[in-house]
């Protein structure tokens, strides 16, 4: 039988983790741009934008993302599609993430006083500036917590994309503990580079608000 | 009194839902005249006020300010529309998160183009007209309400309108802040800029307006010079409206 040295485990789960981080990020910035995309599609009141998006909220807050993640894979295989393991998760968690995101920058949006939006119109503000100077900056504010909260969700959350054959930090730790017989250290490792990921997140979100009141 | 209204509101109907709360309203403005517009609460002189800057739709009749009419869902219409509008609101609506100072410039600088110097010249010109020249580069919350008033009509000021809409301008503000809002606006009126303001002043609006309109349920009830409506009231509701108040 093979040795292991712990060398060996953390090497392997580093690799793997390179598929987290790449998962996150397409998620992150996906689903922000998608997000946004739909927040203001809504807020300048596109035509049916309302319903349509709210219907879209539903649906993929409604569902989980492991049944999304299979519907892109397979789901899409019968229509024809063939799509790689790559294209599916980062559809489907851009469609997961830009859901949730555009839901929480709307609650943010909508927080802002009624007032504000009409100072903004009786100066003659357009829709793009009263968004880029108005509303945005101070929505942003308090759009950090909630945001960054959901993103070390997401992080997490991409486990579930060892479904569809991705081999990222979750996957990648169930087979070396299955080579090693060391499920505890190597379960242990894996939570630690959870963590190594999420934090500096929090972190760096409770630098952003600090400066906010500091600097306004 | 010939000259061309610089307001011009004929027919005007407004509906929240199935409830009218503006049942016709026809009403010019000269330039240079102050309008104070008193009633109830309910009696739609509010909605009236901002009817007239776009912030409320309404479903009949046309609008006009300098000539420029107000078509709603033409974002160009109404973008030139509010040039010649500045409004100032009961609760202030300064923007929180920029100095006094860029609260003042910003719709400047982003609607007419001005130069940031130009921009800031003005800025600091209007904010010494309302007195607080000193408070350019204060926040917002470090003020008194009555100083937050005052920026925000140096902040309306400095796009330079023909008409100015003054919503309720003093409610939100403790007594003793009342006066320094009034002697600005006062100063206003004496520079010949056009106002019309909703006010529970009465006082006020009986020294300053040249006309004042009463609202009642939607509808222009009386309207004349403010010695003749304060003085000699016509209406059953007129008279019980001032009566009220004493």
């Amino acid at each position: 039988m093979v040795e292991f040295s712990l060398w060996d485990i953390l090497r392997n789960l580093l690799l793997a983790a390179r598929w987290t981080v790449a998962l996150s990020l397409i998620a992150f910035i996906g689903g922000g741009l998608v997000g946004m995309a739909l927040l203001l599609a809504r807020l300048a009141k596109v035509p049916g934008a309302q319903r349509g998006v709210a219907a879209y909220v539903q649906l993929f807050q409604g569902t989980p993302l492991l049944m999304q993640l299979f519907l892109a894979y397979f789901g899409l295989a019968l229509f024809g599609i063939q799509v790689s393991a790559w294209v599916a998760a980062g559809v489907a968690l851009t469609l997961y993430a830009s859901a949730f995101l555009t839901e929480i920058w709307r609650g943010c949006v909508n927080a802002i006083p009624k007032g504000q939006w009409e100072a903004a119109d009786s100066l003659a503000l357009s829709f793009g500036e009263k968004m880029r100077h108005v509303v945005g900056p101070q929505a942003l504010r308090i759009a950090v917590a909630p945001t960054v909260g959901f993103l070390v969700q997401v992080i997490k959350g991409t486990a579930l994309a060892s479904v569809i054959g991705f081999i990222e930090l979750t996957k990648a730790g169930t087979m070396i503990s299955n080579a090693t017989f060391k499920p505890f250290i190597v379960y242990a490792c894996v939570a630690l580079m959870y963590f190594a990921l999420c934090w500096p997140v929090s972190a760096y979100s409770r630098r952003l608000e600090r400066s906010f009141r500091n600097g306004r | 009194m010939a000259a061309e209204p610089i307001v011009h509101i004929q027919g005007l109907r407004k509906r929240f839902g199935t409830n009218e709360v503006l049942k016709g309203i026809d009403f010019d403005v000269q330039p240079g005249e102050v309008v104070a517009i008193i009633g109830k609460s309910g009696s739609g002189k509010s909605t009236l006020l901002r009817c007239i800057n776009g912030l409320e739709e309404f479903q009949e009749g046309a609008l006009a300010v300098d000539g420029q009419a107000l078509r709603h869902g033409d974002a160009k219409a109404m973008r030139a529309l509010r040039q010649h509008v500045g409004m100032i609101f009961q609760s202030f609506n300064l923007f929180p998160h920029l100095t006094v100072g860029r609260n003042v410039m910003l719709a400047p600088k982003l609607v007419k183009s001005t130069s940031p110097e130009e921009g800031e010249k003005t800025a600091r010109k209007l904010l010494e007209r309302v007195g607080l020249a000193e408070k350019f580069d204060a926040w917002p919350d470090q003020l008194s309400g009555g100083q937050q008033q005052r920026v925000a009509i140096a902040r309306a000021l400095a796009m330079q309108p023909s008409v100015m809409l003054c919503d309720e301008i003093t409610s939100a503000l403790d007594p003793e802040l009342v006066g320094e809002v009034l002697r600005v606006v006062e100063s206003l009126a004496d520079e010949g800029m056009t106002l019309l303001m909703v006010t529970h002043e009465m006082n006020f609006a009986r020294k300053v307006s040249d006309r004042v309109v009463f609202m009642h349920a939607g509808r222009i009830h009386e309207m004349g010079p403010p010695e003749q409506l304060f003085g000699a009231p016509q209406t059953a509701e007129l008279k019980q409206f001032i009566a009220a108040l004493h």
